[in-house]
């Protein structure tokens, strides 16, 4: 019942941000982003020295962030609460707990193990024992399932990989769906037209995880032109990006072909053609950001859908990332790696949507006299 | 009613071919998955030792597993579950997605800002956790017991439908048959239940057909990281994967779940285009 009304509540503090008048949104996105950095950066200058740089980036913050950036700021660290609760309280749910396939699992020993890794029986004690460690140790705590090893030691070395991963998806996402797309767009119901919303049509329906089995095939089994799977060079990269890129470059490509089919018809781009400048240029100079800002938009979504693709595709391609590291910390109710990952990716979700707004509010001014 | 919009529309659908193939073709899958393994009396799950990895032979039309069970029979009660996780966990999503957007669309203003909010965030969430979390917590449910699949897929792709019907409703809002009701004195219920919502039926049918495969894939992906509860497509496909090896070749294992998979989705990505196409002439670029 308390769990719930809990949720509840954060839930409506949540929506409640919405409500806030924008001084009051500008001084609590200050101060909480002052709490964050000294937070983080207390560990490594001293409590002192967090306290000074966290005022300073407070007032920093207050004087010259944009409202953008601090609306999202004072939106993070309430989501990031809840979504440490929530995801106690969904495994705390599961049957099953970190501890049930130990040898000795007679009661008293059960305890002891309990209190070492901190894992009491209730949820509610578990997130403020969880919460107490983030935020006074600063630590994610120990792995239950992988002996002697911090949860930090697990993702330090996944983060870059799945980083390294994510980005290339993402990249060759962009650039191979907005080619197509502005090509295809170009050039209506022509042959490339429709050849392109046909590829596009296939990258949509198939799972990664089928393209990258046939890629695996095809390019290694067969040609033996690149490594089936685990990680170590560029080359280990290249299958896994283009399968998790896929589906994502069809859906770009489609946004980038109907955004530009609109902008053409537009009264600008027949003016600057009456006016007499070289196709090439008015395409480069003003219909290129029609197709452009569409996919921008998209951009926040895909990063979530290529997170979502890389659990897969870190299984398929044994890829040590991130997602992997879920995956097991799910599958084994390894708790803190649990919630370790999901803070990882949250955070990386955050900071992906903010840059993202901050290039959308730079492309497209009509929102920046809004929003900024 | 000659000529009426949605006679329009259908004609125009049938215009489609590739739409109607598709159709045809779903249904097609769905009569042959609900009813061959009946007919037939196939049996998926029967182990034959001795006929282990069997290449396509006309004993067994798709060949044998690493287990020896017919793959034909495997594939198509694999099928049921993709097919019933997409449409039911679609139903789910709509049911939510469109009670959602219609209240935040309707009454505006800071409600329609916060509710929206809301949907931001589930939107920057890699929804997976959601839907592996879920699923944990119902991992000790009888194996075949769907109705959590269907929950925990629903529940994270009401998002995009959310987001449409809220628009569709906002412009309605303010048209003057919507005024008109409310000067008669009908209450907010009754006019979003009998003005509005029949005005957003198209754009519900035409995103909720484009769900569907959305749907069946992270199904699949669940049932490829081992986490599923039924016999599946996607489940299939993971145990062709399983035997891919440099040294010996069983692309039967492989190929056909992954040729089911691929045309049903395939199929439905045509029907909701050609739908989309047909209800909505304005999108259609």
């Amino acid at each position: 019942m308390i769990e719930v009304l809990s949720l509840v509540l954060g839930l409506a503090v949540l929506a409640g941000t919405a409500w806030l008048p924008n001084r009051l949104t500008r001084l609590l996105g200050a101060l909480l982003f002052g709490l964050l950095v000294g937070v983080v950066l207390r560990f490594s200058v001293g409590m002192l020295g967090g306290l000074l740089l966290g005022a300073v980036a407070a007032v920093g913050a207050w004087r010259w962030l944009p409202r953008l950036v601090l609306r999202r700021v004072v939106f993070l660290v309430p989501a990031l609460v809840l979504l440490i609760f929530a995801t106690t309280l969904l495994m705390y749910r599961a049957p099953g707990n970190p501890f049930a396939n130990e040898r000795a699992s007679s009661p008293q020993v059960e305890a002891a193990l309990r209190a070492q890794y901190g894992v009491p029986k209730n949820a509610n004690q578990f997130f403020g024992i969880y919460m107490r460690r983030l935020l006074v140790e600063g630590t994610l705590g120990p792995s239950i399932k992988v002996q002697g090893r911090t949860v930090e030691d697990l993702i330090k070395p996944a983060f870059p990989v799945s980083l390294a991963l994510g980005l290339l998806a993402l990249t060759l996402s962009v650039l191979f769906g907005l080619s197509l797309g502005i090509l295809a767009g170009l050039k209506r119901n022509s042959a490339v037209d429709h050849l392109s919303m046909a590829l596009a049509l296939i990258g949509i329906s198939l799972p990664s995880f089928v393209v990258g089995a046939t890629l695996m095939i095809v390019f290694s089994l067969w040609l033996r032109w690149l490594p089936v799977a685990g990680w170590g060079s560029f080359r280990h990269l290249i299958m896994p990006a283009v399968a998790l890129s896929l589906p994502n470059a069809a859906v770009i490509a489609r946004l980038s072909r109907s955004g530009i089919i609109e902008v053409m018809q537009q009264d600008f781009v027949r003016t600057a053609r009456a006016k007499g400048l070289p196709e090439s240029w008015v395409i480069a100079r003003h219909a290129l950001r029609g197709a452009i800002i569409p996919v921008v938009s998209y951009l926040g979504p895909a990063a979530a859908a290529i997170m979502t693709g890389s659990f897969v595709v870190e299984v398929l391609f044994a890829i040590p990332g991130m997602g992997q590291w879920f995956v097991k910390g799910a599958i084994n109710r390894d708790y803190s790696v649990v919630l370790g990952t999901a803070i990882v990716y949250f955070g990386l979700v955050i900071v992906f949507n903010l840059l993202v707004d901050l290039a959308y509010a730079w492309l497209d001014p009509r929102i920046r006299g809004k929003e900024a | 009613m000659h000529g009426s919009p949605f006679r329009l529309a259908m004609q125009r659908l049938a215009r489609n071919r590739l739409a109607v193939a598709g159709a045809l073709l779903i249904v097609g899958m769905c009569l042959s998955c609900l009813l061959l393994p009946m007919l037939l009396g196939l049996d998926a799950e029967r182990t034959q030792p001795a006929l282990r990895n069997l290449p396509p032979s006309t004993r067994s039309w798709f060949g044998t597993d690493t287990l020896g069970r017919d793959l034909f029979a495997r594939v198509l009660v694999g099928g049921r579950t993709s097919l019933l996780v997409g449409l039911a966990g679609t139903a789910v999503s709509v049911l939510v997605g469109v009670s959602y957007g219609a209240v935040a669309g309707f009454y505006g203003g800071k409600v329609d800002e916060a509710m929206m909010r809301f949907v931001d965030f589930m939107y920057g969430l890699p929804y997976m956790f959601l839907v592996i979390l879920i699923m944990l917590m119902f991992s000790e449910t009888a194996r075949g017991e769907m109705l959590p699949v269907f929950l925990a897929l629903g529940l994270v792709q009401w998002l995009t439908m959310a987001r449409i019907v809220r628009g569709q409703v906002l412009t309605l809002r303010h048209q003057e048959f919507v005024l008109a009701a409310e000067l008669l004195g009908a209450s907010d219920l009754r006019i979003l239940v009998r003005h509005v919502l029949p005005n957003v039926v198209g754009v519900v049918v035409v995103y909720g057909t484009l769900m569907v495969p959305s749907v069946i894939i992270l199904e699949s992906f669940l049932s490829f990281l081992g986490l599923g509860v039924a016999l599946s497509w996607g489940q299939l496909v993971s145990d062709g994967i399983a035997v891919v090896n440099p040294i010996r070749s069983y692309w039967w294992i492989l190929l056909w779940p992954s040729v089911f998979l691929g045309t049903t989705l395939l199929s439905l990505n045509f029907i909701g285009d050609g739908l989309r196409d047909a209800l909505d002439p304005k999108a259609r670029t």
